[in-house]
């Protein structure tokens, strides 16, 4: 197991809003729920669009899964898993990422 | 084989009809159409004609076009009338020498207006209301006019009255018989039609019979009456009937009816087997049919006959709806219940100045007839019920009877309709029509109105067509539901209302109250909408930037590969050179690619996160503001350059549009806005194609509403005419405003317009009338908006928590590293996906 490696402070991220984080030369999009108070990290790249914007997407959630709508074309994918819902043939890269004390770390996947 | 020949005297509006419908006939092909106008121009809405006096053109009158007769190979000559029918060489011969050979000969010659036999009626500023020439000559007379007459107190006579009154002249209407509508109404009903036509100023002077017309000593004429009593005015309209157009029958020894009318039988034959008579003209079972539907009828009719089908005319329904002066009318069957044996119920409210009566057969089980003034909601009901025979309910009374709010049992319920019932009479459409729209996928009524093109005509059907189209979701499982997401079981109206009867602040508030789940990326940004309409609060707080689009976050466009475009403000598309050097050397020196949008404005492709605050750093020391071309809001007021350059101009269009564009830019709404000002009504701007369009005449502004060019074009409704400023920024301020209300989310203008009940009128009656009392708070909330207003990239830029976002790594300065570009025209462009194979290889 690789380890933590922090990406920025909590203060930096914004309820119900994405960030990118560069973790050793890959794009991580990462996502913070304010209501349930959960961090989610999955790869900025958005496999249909093509282009690194998934961290710039709104978040949701539809029925139980946390999501994030790409917001070139408003496909979803899940956070937790990183599948999308409209095509599950594309599946994001997922990564670990916790808070401690008050940082946000991250693994290399 | 060679083409028959179809030869249509006559281009009104039922004469178009019949080469519409043979045009689009399957056999269209096989057919040569000539037709013969004696007006000047091609067959134009005469229902609609009272609408030239608020400010529409011929054009916006126009039902066809040169260009469509020519592409579909109709042959028309215009101010050329036919004067002789040589039935043996079956050759037509018009008033210049010009001879038309036909095969088969089609009378739509319409009818005349009947102008009484009273000396003096030839006199200067008698006039008739029947064409656009007409209309032009009631204008130039009621230049030199103060006080106009109309002779008849029909339904064309109280539309005149209405014309010459809002021509501001001081209007009498002068009417023989006992009461006005003679025809249509019973004395109940013409007795309230009177009282509610004289509390709008009109005066009403039935059992009149003028015997002569004089020089007056007051006015220029008046006019005496057999009962010794006498009128002074300055101009008379004769609007006393019509009598059908049969010159050329009686000429050429075509069978005439003994009151006039050209004599056809089902097939709409007359009794020259090639020659067919259609419209006005034409004289069924001892009956003219002075509607405009039973002519569409006999048009498809003869269609059908002249090209081996089997339609035949069995009569028609002459009931009618219709608004007078504002007031609601409506008449059903045998208004006067001359039907032997025939009962009725009779309800009168004299506060309300609600009438209506219902006649029922002898039996008690049919409807047979019905008059309503004042409160004609019934009238689809009970037109139906007539028209399909249907069984009265257990207590007739109640269909006419003020809804008591539990009343949904009565009535009709469109599912006892036969799928052959006819919805809308001006374009015959039947409900099975409706329920195929359905079936091919329409949801909603301007669905239906695209697909069926029903109540896009007089739209007294709207009710009704909705409710057929409602009971046929429903029956194939739809739920008709407008919640805007599965996050809140409401509309985006209905959350609007929410957000500002309980004044809430923010999504979560609303959220936890109204919704569950998360939300997600369809309500979040309706709901961010609905907060910056409402409070108008800066976008970009913690609370509120979850909520916004990636282009409302970074206040740009995202293009395909994730870099923004940036579009700067110039409102009403005028800039200085000095702005423009500014916008060149700022795109110059971040290698942006350049282009002029559709809107006169600028857009610069392809800056990077990072970039954007430090290019508009720039732009806002240079004066420029946000464009807000990313936001569902105010974008662009296109102005042509007006009075101030233009040869032609009439106003100063340029200064208008720029004031226009200063008062509403920012404001946030269901889906983008667009404007546009003209100078003149040459129309260079193209304001008849934008939300909020409006064109300068001789004497102010016309305002026209709910326009759109893109996808589904839609040309503007003429909303109010020869405004001055102020006027029309009050109603500009209600109708935005109104609109962010009541519009569901992602809902243009036009498709809220054709989706509102009432439409276009219930649109004014709210705007310029205050129908629901809402003007004054409408008025405020967009002051209370504007004074709100911030330049957000002004905001932005100045505020360095603010930009802290503007990178596109948290945790390092590097900018994205895929992005590749091509050069192409002297300007970067995103590489393809091939492209980029490409470029890679080129470095590696």
């Amino acid at each position: 197991m690789s380890d933590w490696i922090t990406v920025c402070s909590e203060s930096d991220l914004t309820p119900n809003t994405g960030l990118c984080a560069l973790l050793g030369g890959e794009q991580v999009a990462v996502f913070y729920c304010g209501k349930t108070r959960k961090l989610f990290a999955v790869s900025n790249y958005d496999p249909i669009g093509e282009a690194n914007v998934l961290s710039r997407g709104i978040m949701g959630s539809i029925g139980e899964a946390t999501v994030v709508a790409s917001p070139l074309y408003k496909q979803h994918f899940n956070l937790e898993t990183g599948e999308c819902l409209e095509d599950t043939e594309h599946k994001l890269k997922t990564y670990p990422v916790r808070l401690h004390e008050g940082e946000v770390q991250m693994q290399a996947a | 084989m060679s083409k028959q020949r179809v030869v249509v005297v006559g281009n009104g509006m039922v004469g178009h009809k019949f080469i519409d419908n043979l045009i689009n006939h399957e056999k269209a092909d096989q057919y040569e159409i000539v037709t013969f106008s004696e007006e000047s121009r091609l067959a134009y809405d005469r229902v609609q004609l009272s609408s030239y006096f608020s400010g529409a053109t011929a054009a916006d009158l126009a039902l066809t076009d040169r260009e469509y007769y020519r592409d579909n190979g109709v042959n028309f000559v215009l101010s050329d009338k036919v004067v002789e029918i040589d039935r043996a060489a079956k050759v037509v011969v018009t008033e210049s020498g010009r001879k038309e050979p036909y095969d088969k000969l089609v009378l739509a010659t319409g009818s005349f207006p009947f102008v009484p036999p009273i000396p003096g009626n030839d006199k200067e500023h008698c006039l008739v209301y029947r064409t656009i020439d007409d209309l032009g000559m009631i204008k130039a007379s009621a230049k030199e006019s103060k006080v106009g007459v109309v002779v008849g107190g029909g339904l064309l006579g109280l539309e005149a009255a209405n014309a010459i009154k809002n021509l501001g002249l001081e209007t009498h209407v002068v009417e023989f018989a006992p009461r006005l509508m003679a025809v249509q109404l019973d004395e109940g009903g013409g007795k309230l039609l009177r009282r509610k036509i004289e509390d709008l100023g009109v005066k009403v002077h039935t059992e009149k019979a003028t015997t002569e017309i004089v020089v007056g000593k007051e006015c220029r004429y008046r006019m005496n009456f057999a009962d010794g009593s006498h009128l002074e005015t300055d101009m008379i309209l004769f609007s006393a009937g019509i009598r059908p157009q049969d010159e050329l029958a009686r000429k050429f020894e075509l069978e005439v009816g003994e009151r006039g009318g050209i004599v056809v039988n089902d097939n709409c034959q007359t009794n020259d087997k090639d020659i067919y008579a259609i419209g006005e003209c034409a004289l069924w079972g001892g009956r003219i049919f002075g509607l405009v539907a039973p002519g569409y009828t006999m048009a498809k009719v003869a269609v059908s006959q002249i090209t081996g089908g089997d339609e035949l005319f069995q009569g028609a329904d002459m009931s009618t709806k219709l608004k007078l002066m504002g007031v609601d009318v409506a008449s059903i069957g045998d208004a006067h219940g001359n039907t032997p044996g025939a009962q009725s119920y009779t309800y009168n409210d004299e506060i309300e100045q609600v009438y209506k009566r219902l006649i029922i057969s002898e039996d008690g089980t049919r409807v047979v007839g019905a008059v309503l003034v004042g409160d004609v909601d019934a009238y689809g009901n009970l037109l139906q019920m007539m028209l399909n025979d249907m069984a009265l309910p257990e207590n007739p009374a109640a269909l006419i009877l003020p809804s008591t709010g539990d009343s949904a049992s009565v009535g009709l319920g469109v599912d006892a309709l036969p799928d052959s019932a006819q919805i809308c009479s001006c374009y015959d459409v039947t409900k099975a029509d409706i329920k195929a729209a359905v079936a091919a996928g329409c949801t909603d009524m301007g669905g239906i109105k695209s697909a069926t093109k029903a109540s896009t005509g007089c739209g007294g059907c709207a009710a009704l067509a909705k409710q057929v189209m409602d009971a046929e979701l429903a029956s194939l499982g739809y739920e008709v539901k407008n919640d805007i997401c599965e996050h809140f079981a409401y509309s985006r109206k209905e959350l609007a209302d929410i957000v500002r009867v309980k004044q809430i602040k923010t999504f979560d508030e609303l959220l936890e109250s109204h919704g569950h789940g998360l939300g997600c990326e369809i309500c979040k940004p309706a709901v961010g909408s609905i907060l910056a309409s409402f409070w108008n609060d800066y976008v970009l707080k913690d609370e509120h930037i979850g909520l916004q689009d990636t282009n409302d976050i970074f206040l740009g466009n995202m293009q395909k590969d994730g870099t923004y475009s940036i579009v700067p403000r110039v409102a009403g598309g005028e800039i200085t050179p000095e702005k423009l050097i500014v916008l060149g050397e700022v795109a110059k020196e971040y290698n942006l690619y350049t282009k002029i949008t559709g809107g006169q404005r600028i857009d610069l492709f392809g800056a990077q996160l990072h970039e954007l605050p430090l290019i508009w750093k720039r732009l806002v020391d240079a004066g420029f503001e946000t464009g807000h071309a990313y936001g569902k809001s105010v974008r662009t007021v296109k102005s042509c350059v007006g009075s101030t350059w233009c040869r032609y101009g009439v106003d100063d269009s340029v200064g208008f549009a720029i004031d226009i564009e200063d008062r509403y830019k920012g404001l946030r709404s269901p889906h983008k806005l667009k404007f546009a000002v003209s100078g003149c009504t040459r129309e260079c701007a193209e304001a008849q194609c934008k939300d909020v369009g409006v064109i300068a005449t001789e004497n102010g502004w016309n305002l026209y509403v709910c326009g759109n060019g893109g996808m589904r074009p839609r040309h503007a409704d003429l909303f109010a005419s020869d405004l001055d400023r102020e006027t029309l920024i009050k109603y500009v301020d209600r109708f935005l405003m109104f609109y962010v209300r009541t519009a569901d989310r992602l809902q243009r203008t036009s498709v809220w317009l054709e989706n509102l009940e009432g439409g276009l009128e219930y649109l004014r009656d709210v705007i310029i009338n205050d129908k629901l009392g809402i003007a004054e708070e409408l008025e405020a909330d967009m002051a209370a908006n504007i004074a709100n207003y911030q330049c957000e990239w002004k905001t932005t830029v100045e505020n360095p928590e603010r930009l802290k976002r503007f990178k596109h790594f948290i945790n390092s300065d590097e900018a994205d590293n895929s992005l590749a570009y091509v050069l192409e025209r002297g300007q970067r462009r995103p590489a393809t996906k091939e492209e980029r194979v490409q470029l890679v290889e080129l470095v590696d």
